[in-house]
């Protein structure tokens, strides 16, 4: 049952992140891979407050969102001014940098050592130090991201940000300056994984920078692309089938001395299936 | 009264003048044909009025007191512009709807972020889309219109703008004649509503029957100017097309 429930938290940390990052990709068309940085940062930010400071769980969170907020409105800053394949390399480069500083900024980050003891939340006397009272907290959370995302995307805002992807120099012409947009976009996207990394520290108490490197943001830009580009189901569903996965395979029984690489080549093989024959991801409608 | 003039346009690309020292004067409530052959530099003006492409040099004035050196796409707007493509662009996998609906709603971030479209936004879809008989296609997807049905989309597009200015580019082309007949006849409603109406074509005998001005463009400079009937038999207009 733990196994489980553990399962179901990393399920509901990915599939808020796929929620945020599908707000920029899916339906704004900027493939960022910063993603994984903004999820370090609300990280950090958490497991920072918490172990140095007396401060609460649910405080570091939302000072890690205005954190967040701040790094990311100035990133965005000089990424909105990118389209296409110059906006996906200066990210993947910010992405870098940003790695840099958790693994570099030992004083504070702890570099490559990482922060321990990390503590679970505790609000109006409930305690979450259990996983299956995390899993709740997480499942609230998830809850929230989707609401506050399908508000967005309903929204006129959430309709302009979709004309940026199809065209941005044909909705400029009628009265539109798209780079506030994206910025705009960026920044709520980034403040939603912010959360994400507050959550993943508090449940494993331990944080350190192999967490949030590239191969994360990848991995979470794969979740969306699977479950289906501008759909914000598709990025729940893509988490679900991206976590479960590799844990299926685990029951499938390979012989003992290969299991572990049978396990990657069988789930590399479905991703490239799945991407042939359902390019807009499993319940998607959007080609990229 | 002059709506729209440039003086001294120029635009190069590399070596080439495209738009070369060009100074237009286009009157208000005019029909205006920019007529001349392939290269000649028509849609580059366009783009150039637009804001689409950058000026090399020279000025655009609107309404005789805007002056620009620059223009950005997302001002001409909100100087009474709006355009169509000679390759279409609608944003593609979004609804014959939602491709009116963005252009009615507000152009700030946090206010198009709390705003919902009402039924003012969908009378005014509907009116729009009803002049090009789109509206019983307002749910599908653009990119499922037929070649004809998204060059009308996107004049529908243009005209829920309301402006003031129209700048359509070979809106004509690939047209059955049914929806010729659509687009001639918008033409003639915004003449009536004393609106501004600059358009590229190629088919001469539309152009004689639609504009009360041409202006004939040859390797980005003006040719010549005037009346339908004075230019079209122009020996330079036909040297231009034909050759000597």
């Amino acid at each position: 049952m733990e196994y489980l429930i553990h399962l179901g938290i990393l399920f509901t940390i990915y599939a808020i992140l796929g929620i945020s990052l599908n707000l920029v990709i899916g339906y704004t068309g900027l493939l960022s891979l910063t993603h994984a940085a903004f999820y370090g940062i609300g990280a950090y930010t958490t497991a920072i407050l918490l172990t140095q400071t007396g401060i609460g769980f649910f405080l570091s969170v939302i000072l890690g969102i205005i954190f967040v907020g701040i790094v990311s409105f100035l990133i965005g800053i000089v990424l909105s001014r990118f389209s296409d394949d110059y906006y996906a390399l200066g990210s993947l480069g910010l992405n870098m940098i940003i790695f840099s500083i958790f693994l570099n900024w030992q004083s504070l980050t702890k570099g490559p050592l990482g922060i321990l003891g990390i503590s679970r939340p505790e609000l109006f006397g409930i305690n979450f130090s259990s996983n299956f009272m995390f899993l709740i907290l997480t499942l609230l959370f998830l809850i929230l991201t989707y609401l506050v995302a399908r508000f967005i995307v309903n929204s006129s805002f959430g309709r302009v940000l979709k004309t940026i992807r199809e065209d941005e120099k044909a909705i400029q012409v009628f009265g539109y300056k798209t780079f506030y947009f994206k910025l705009a976009i960026f920044v709520i996207s980034a403040a939603m994984a912010a959360v994400a990394g507050s959550l993943f520290a508090s449940y494993i108490t331990f944080i350190d920078p192999s967490s949030f490197a590239l191969m994360e943001s990848i991995f979470i830009v794969a979740i969306i692309i699977l479950g289906g580009l501008a759909d914000l189901r598709g990025s729940i569903l893509g988490a679900l089938f991206l976590i479960l996965l590799p844990e299926v395979l685990r029951f499938v029984g390979f012989p003992s001395e290969i299991a572990a690489q049978m396990r990657q080549v069988v789930y590399g093989v479905i991703l490239i299936l799945l991407m042939l024959y359902r390019p807009q991801g499993l319940i998607g409608e959007y080609k990229l | 009264m002059t709506i729209l003039e440039t003086r001294n346009l120029i635009k190069r690309f590399g070596g080439v003048h495209a738009v070369d020292h060009l100074s237009i004067e286009v009157e208000k409530g005019r029909i205006n044909g920019i007529i001349g052959p392939n290269g000649s530099g028509k849609t580059t003006l366009i783009n150039l009025l637009s804001g689409m492409l950058a000026m090399d040099g020279g000025e655009i004035i609107i309404d005789d007191v805007q002056k620009f050196t620059q223009m950005f796409p997302h001002q001409v707007f909100f100087y009474g512009i709006a355009r169509t493509f000679q390759n279409v662009r609608l944003f593609e996998q979004m609804t014959v709807l939602d491709n009116i609906l963005v252009i009615l709603t507000k152009r700030n971030v946090f206010s198009s972020l709390f705003e919902k479209h009402t039924e003012y936004h969908l009378k005014k879809a509907e009116e729009v889309l009803q002049r090009v008989d789109l509206w019983k296609k307002k749910n599908q997807l653009a990119i499922n219109l037929s070649y004809g049905q998204r060059k009308l989309l996107e004049i529908a597009r243009a005209l829920v703008t309301d402006a003031e200015i129209y700048l359509l580019d070979e809106s004509f082309t690939g047209l059955f004649p049914e929806m010729r007949k659509i687009v001639s006849n918008i033409i003639c409603e915004l003449k009536q509503e004393n609106k501004t109406v600059i358009l590229i074509e190629h088919d001469m005998g539309l152009i004689r029957e639609l504009c009360d001005y041409i202006f004939v463009m040859n390797e980005g400079k003006l040719l010549v100017e005037g009346k339908p009937n004075y230019v079209l038999e122009g020996k330079e207009v036909i040297e231009a097309y034909l050759g000597k």
